[in-house]
């Protein structure tokens, strides 16, 4: 240890420049044939700097302190500081807070809606326009029977039905469309022609889907039509487009006139056209019209909350569900082809060409 | 040096002398004249005025070091040199407590620099270990060490201070204080 420790101070004099001259000789004789001792020397300088520049470092560091002290650090602050807007420095610290805040509040938002049962409501804002007949009077139903008894045969049914839409003819040879949702659970669909005559019909197919019902008039005393006046459109039409339908809201026939305006149905729905229209219950199943007298669609709904927002199928639903029909269920060929002639006919005149060929829609139910 | 030049921002050669002098007065002038504008930086930049103090003092300590070992070449106005370092140092620091969201509010012009502040930070690891060691090793050798290497005190005040009866005994004591301090240095990773 003693040793050590002598040569410790020996390098110390040595690096301090304490040694006399023969010493210093010695010693770096000492140092040029030890290695060893050579290498202690230099660890020993690094060393002794190491602690040297650590005591200037603690020295610098308390001047630099104490002059870091005679700063108004804060009134510097103040000044310094970007203010940027309470929303955003609220947002900046409160971020994840907000978040979850902001994801209860939506949660909470759709509980309350599903459980107020806004959400499967969808019968408030839209109604399918389909009349229901049965609170007319007592009165008027047996006077209607009465009538019906003294009308045998059975070719003139005053009897206004259950429920009540409108349907078009899709052939000459008695094919009729109209909306699935009038003759859903009927037990029997007649159909009424303008000219006042009941028709019996068979349900040959339907598309709940898309609410298209085709029915297929069987009575006998049914005498094919003209050939169609119209034509269907097969593209899809352009918003803005004058559109109008006619059908059986009420004993005769009502026109509702309009534009097109919307390429979807409620809520999106790309199976459907918006129009503008004020239509009745019992406009479901009518044929809507371009001005150039095209089929463009067929009458299906309106929005309780938007007056004059009506909905259509569109066309090409209607077409595909014509090919759709199982060969087997038809009885004649159906012929959906027709020729339009009422491209360059005025209104009046297009409607009177085309009352033939719209139906009321008469359903029966227990 | 003129009165006029003693207060108020020094000029960039001026404070290389005065550092290389050991001037009191331009590093307490060097320290005022930027000292705002690295706070602006930090407080700005999700940062607190103690994080802007721990910053801006290792920049002048690198600046510092870097003037007295003279291998400081000023290519740039210090200024912007001193804006350069501290943003370095302060992206680092922001990137080690995950608080750095991709950018940073400048208030500078500013160069790109890197390799003087890593040096440095070697250093400071040396100076930790230098530190720790020291505490470590108790009183009274820390105080004899501090005295003799740091304060350079002589040997003979020392004996008085502590009250060793003569010298040799005030050295043996010193030397196997060093022995232990190299001990705890050196063991330290």
């Amino acid at each position: 240890m003693s040793e050590n420790n002598e040569l410790t101070e020996s390098i110390e004099r040595y690096l301090n420049g304490e040694m006399t001259k023969a010493e210093r000789a010695q010693f770096e004789e000492l140092r040029a044939n030890d290695a060893s001792i050579n290498k202690k020397v230099a660890e020993h300088k690094h060393f002794i700097n190491l602690v040297k520049q650590y005591g200037e470092r603690l020295e610098l560091e308390r001047r630099l302190d104490a002059i870091h002290d005679e700063i108004d650090v804060h009134a510097l602050e103040d000044e310094l500081m970007i203010h940027p807007s309470w929303v955003v420095r609220m947002w900046r610290n409160h971020h994840s807070k907000i978040s979850v805040a902001a994801s209860i509040a939506i949660f909470a938002a759709l509980c309350t809606l599903f459980f107020t049962g806004y959400l499967s409501n969808r019968e408030t804002n839209y109604v399918q326009l389909k009349r229901d007949v049965s609170d007319l009077n007592h009165k008027l139903d047996k006077a209607n029977h009465t009538l019906t008894e003294l009308n045998h045969s059975g070719k003139i049914t005053v009897n206004p039905g259950n429920f009540r839409g409108t349907g078009f003819a899709i052939s000459s040879n008695g094919y009729i469309v109209t909306d699935n949702h009038v003759i859903v659970h009927a037990d029997s669909v007649y159909v009424q022609a303008a000219d006042g005559k009941s028709y019996r019909t068979k349900v040959v197919y339907t598309e709940p889907v898309n609410d298209i019902a085709v029915l297929e008039i069987t009575d006998p005393s049914f005498k094919p039509l003209a050939p169609l006046p119209y034509t269907f459109k097969k593209t899809e039409t352009d918003l803005g487009e004058g559109v109008f339908t006619i059908g059986y809201p009420k004993d005769n026939i009502v026109l509702g006139s309009g534009f097109l305006t919307s390429s979807t149905g409620d809520r999106g729905d790309t199976t459907q056209y918006q129009i503008s229209a004020l239509l009745d219950y019992g406009h479901s199943g009518g044929p809507l019209l371009d001005s150039k007298g095209n089929i463009i669609g067929i009458v299906n709904g309106k929005q309780t909350r938007v007056a004059g927002a009506a909905f259509a199928v569109k066309t090409s639903y209607l077409l595909k569900a014509i090919k759709d029909i199982p060969a087997d269920s038809l009885n004649k060929p159906l012929n959906a082809n027709g020729k339009n002639i009422l491209a360059g006919l005025a209104r009046p005149q297009q409607i009177k060409k085309l009352e033939n060929y719209v139906f009321m829609v008469k359903v029966y139910n227990q | 040096m003129s009165k006029e030049t003693n207060s108020g921002i020094p000029t960039d050669s001026e404070v290389i002398l005065g550092i290389l002098n050991n001037s009191e007065n331009v590093l307490k002038r060097l320290y005022l004249a930027y000292f705002p504008m690295i706070l602006q930086l930090v407080i700005n930049n999700n940062g607190n005025t103690d994080d802007a103090k721990d910053i801006y003092q290792e920049a002048i300590i690198v600046l510092y070091n870097k003037v007295k070992t003279g291998d400081f070449e000023l290519s740039s106005k210090l200024k912007t040199y001193i804006y350069s370092i501290c943003r370095r140092l302060w992206l680092k620091r922001l990137t080690q407590m995950n608080r750095y969201g991709g950018d940073i509010k400048d208030f500078q012009e500013f160069l790109i620099v890197d390799d003087e502040t890593e040096k440095n930070n070697e250093r400071d690891i040396q100076f930790n270990k230098m530190g720790s060691a020291l505490q470590q090793l108790g009183e009274p050798c820390k105080t004899i060490i501090e005295d003799f290497y740091i304060n350079n005190k002589s040997m003979q005040e020392i004996c008085e201070e502590f009250g060793y009866t003569n010298a040799d005994n005030a050295k043996t004591q010193k030397y196997k204080c060093l022995q232990r301090l190299k001990k705890l240095f050196f063991q330290q990773k």
